[in-house]
């Protein structure tokens, strides 16, 4: 069996967990497993009927009192329980920040560890290789899995498309699982204050990366972004520098754009940064170094610095 | 208040990496050396939190070739109090649970009442090393830490986790307790001259292990550059200035964005 884990709150499906679904439902094609999928919850969930609408063979519903606010102990303690029962070949979920909290846990509590944030698999002679971006997105590495199963897997968010979730109907089955008492006590959950530049009604965006090198260097940015029109934006580093406030933030952390011109500038690409821009219109990419992962993504690309860059394009660009 | 603080040391974010023959991992023989990003922002709360407490100590924790004492070193110049450092040849061949497992066996007998890590490394990027030692070491932990509350800490610690999309949540942990730490959460302190000179008396200890077979490790097979899948137009041919005029004709004539 391969066990997918159904991510949710409040009863409210995280659509990541349907990419998850399909990634288990192409395991299974691959190793002859059944799929079942696998809701922690706190009480009867509806989502239940809806997990229910793929092709798998059942959802379990865990149900116990502790399991109605998300906890690594209560979901490691609930998700446990069920392996144990089910006995499952590979445990299937997406790379989301609540399965990097529990999903490591999980798995050493098998005396296991997961193969995290995979970007695809291949099944090669019947042994399935698993490949991870290492080194900031750099490099690729293709890894096996030793030992027996349950083997624990987690797929980047876009590994798996969920409209190829394949419909189907399942049974739902309820188990009353065994939870200790969690040693951590969670609080709301709560959004920042609202930001002060709101990046997504952007048209053009300038975004700055380490490669900007100093604070002082951020003018030759924003002169280039006031020839444009644009607004400024950054990668993480920048704003936990202090450089930019928090708000100009792309990334999984920060906000999601999607604007009709995204100029990166000594941004490497890394995949925390890539999810917030993916999207833009036409993508240009200034960095020092060819095999930079952002220029997998750009439509434009200049190798080099962008220091020699930017004020030739300013100039151009007021040469009108 | 005693706190472990896990530091590993990477390769140079801007290093050009080079395939190792076997092609199961980079040649890191000549590639210069950093500490890793969040592990640097761990050992600043760690220093802030003792701190802010008036007392304690903070041990680092390495794991690592016999280069890794320049991760000790810069960390006790900036304030860090002693340091283990567990010796094995080849890190990078070994796989999360079995490093989390010689960390664990290390320093359980320390009972710190806090163990900072990194969120995640800068090379292997798993994820999980913090994770498995909490289980390990049977303490509860806390992920992707973007804030603690210090003053709070008394017998149990209030942290600030950061979710997806801009959403955050306060948990309460008893201690001792594990957290993995998220760059930014403060501004990192350089080494001042003195700190570097006080370092020099500091203990480090240095222990040998053997790593144990792990039977059920994930294992490298081959490492290789991400397959290009977008044709992108490389503009300028290596002068960045002729690519700039290329660039914005192209931005205008062609994609019609100017
Ligand atoms: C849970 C988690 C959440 C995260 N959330 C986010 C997020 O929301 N947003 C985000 O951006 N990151 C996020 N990150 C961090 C992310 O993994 C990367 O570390 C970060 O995006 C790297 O920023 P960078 O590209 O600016 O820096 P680097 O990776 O250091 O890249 C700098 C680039 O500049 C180039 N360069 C240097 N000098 C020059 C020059 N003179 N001219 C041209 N190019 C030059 C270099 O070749 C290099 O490619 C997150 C990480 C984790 C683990
Ligand atoms: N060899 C090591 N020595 C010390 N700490 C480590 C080592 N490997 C991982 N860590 C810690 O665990 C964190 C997560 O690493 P990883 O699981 O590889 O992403 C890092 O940020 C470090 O704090």
């Amino acid at each position: 069996m391969i066990l997918v884990f159904i991510e949710h709150k409040d009863g409210v499906l995280n659509k990541t967990s349907l990419e998850a679904i399909a990634a288990a439902q192409n395991i299974a094609g691959d190793t002859g497993d059944s799929v079942a999928a696998m809701i922690p919850a706190g009480s009867d969930i509806g989502l239940a009927q809806e997990i229910a609408g793929y092709d798998i063979e059942k959802v379990i519903v865990a149900k116990n009192d502790k399991l109605g606010t998300y906890t690594p102990d209560g979901y490691t303690d609930a998700f446990a329980e069920i392996i144990r029962k089910e006995n499952p070949n590979y445990v299937v979920m997406a790379h989301t920040y609540q399965v990097r909290d529990f999903c490591p846990k999980l798995a050493a509590r098998f005396g296991k560890e997961m193969v995290g944030d995979c970007i695809r698999y291949s099944n090669e002679g019947g042994q399935l290789v698993f490949t991870r971006r290492i080194f900031l997105g750099k490099l690729d590495a293709d890894v096996t899995i030793k030992g027996e199963g349950p083997y624990f897997v987690t797929f980047q968010s876009g590994a798996f498309r969920a409209d190829n979730a394949a419909a189907g109907s399942a049974a739902v089955e309820t188990v009353d699982v065994e939870v200790g008492d969690p040693r951590m006590v969670p609080e709301e959950p709560f959004q920042e204050a609202k930001a002060s530049v709101d990046l997504t009604k952007s048209e053009v965006i300038v975004a700055i990366g380490r490669g900007i090198k100093s604070e002082e260097n951020i003018k030759v940015a924003e002169e280039l972004a006031e020839a444009l029109g644009a607004d400024i934006a950054a990668s993480r580093p920048i704003c936990d520098s202090e450089w930019l406030p928090i708000d100009r933030q792309i990334g999984s952390s920060g906000q999601t754009v999607a604007p009709k011109l995204y100029i990166a500038l000594g941004i490497s690409g890394a995949i925390q940064h890539i999810v917030g821009m993916k999207n833009s219109g036409t993508i240009v990419a200034i960095n020092k170094d060819s095999e930079a992962p952002i220029f997998d993504l750009a439509d434009y690309g200049i190798v080099g610095d962008l220091f020699e860059a930017v004020p030739t394009m300013i100039e151009e660009i007021q040469k009108g | 208040m005693k706190i472990i603080v896990l530091m590993k040391q990477v390769a140079n974010k801007d290093a050009v990496l080079r395939i190792r023959g076997d092609e199961r991992w980079i040649d890191d023989s000549d590639v210069s050396q950093q500490t890793n990003e969040s592990d640097g922002y761990a050992l600043e709360e760690a220093l802030r939190t003792k701190e802010a407490k008036g007392e304690g100590e903070v041990i680092v924790c390495t794991l690592g070739k016999p280069s890794a004492k320049t991760v000790i070193k810069d960390a006790l110049a900036r304030g860090a109090d002693r340091a283990i450092h567990i010796l094995v040849e080849d890190e990078n061949a070994l796989s999360p649970y079995q490093i989390s497992k010689a960390i664990a066996d290390n320093i359980r007998e320390e009972n710190a009442d806090l163990v900072f890590t990194g969120l995640q490394s800068d090379d292997a990027s798993h994820g999980q090393t913090g994770v498995i030692l909490a289980e390990l070491l049977d303490i509860p932990h806390a992920t992707i830490v973007i804030e603690v509350d210090r003053e709070s800490i008394n017998g149990s610690v209030r942290v600030k986790r950061e979710l997806e999309s801009g959403w955050y949540q306060w948990f309460e942990y008893k201690t001792p307790s594990l957290l993995t730490i998220q760059s930014g959460i403060s501004q990192i302190r350089y080494a001042s001259l003195k700190g570097i000179m006080a370092a020099k008396k500091k203990e480090v200890r240095d222990v040998e292990v053997s790593v144990e077979d792990f039977e059920s490790g994930q294992v490298v097979q081959k490492v290789y550059m991400p397959l290009k899948t977008k044709q992108t137009q490389i503009l300028g041919d290596g002068d960045a200035k002729a690519g700039a005029v290329e660039l914005i004709a192209k931005l205008k004539d062609e994609a019609r964005v100017l």
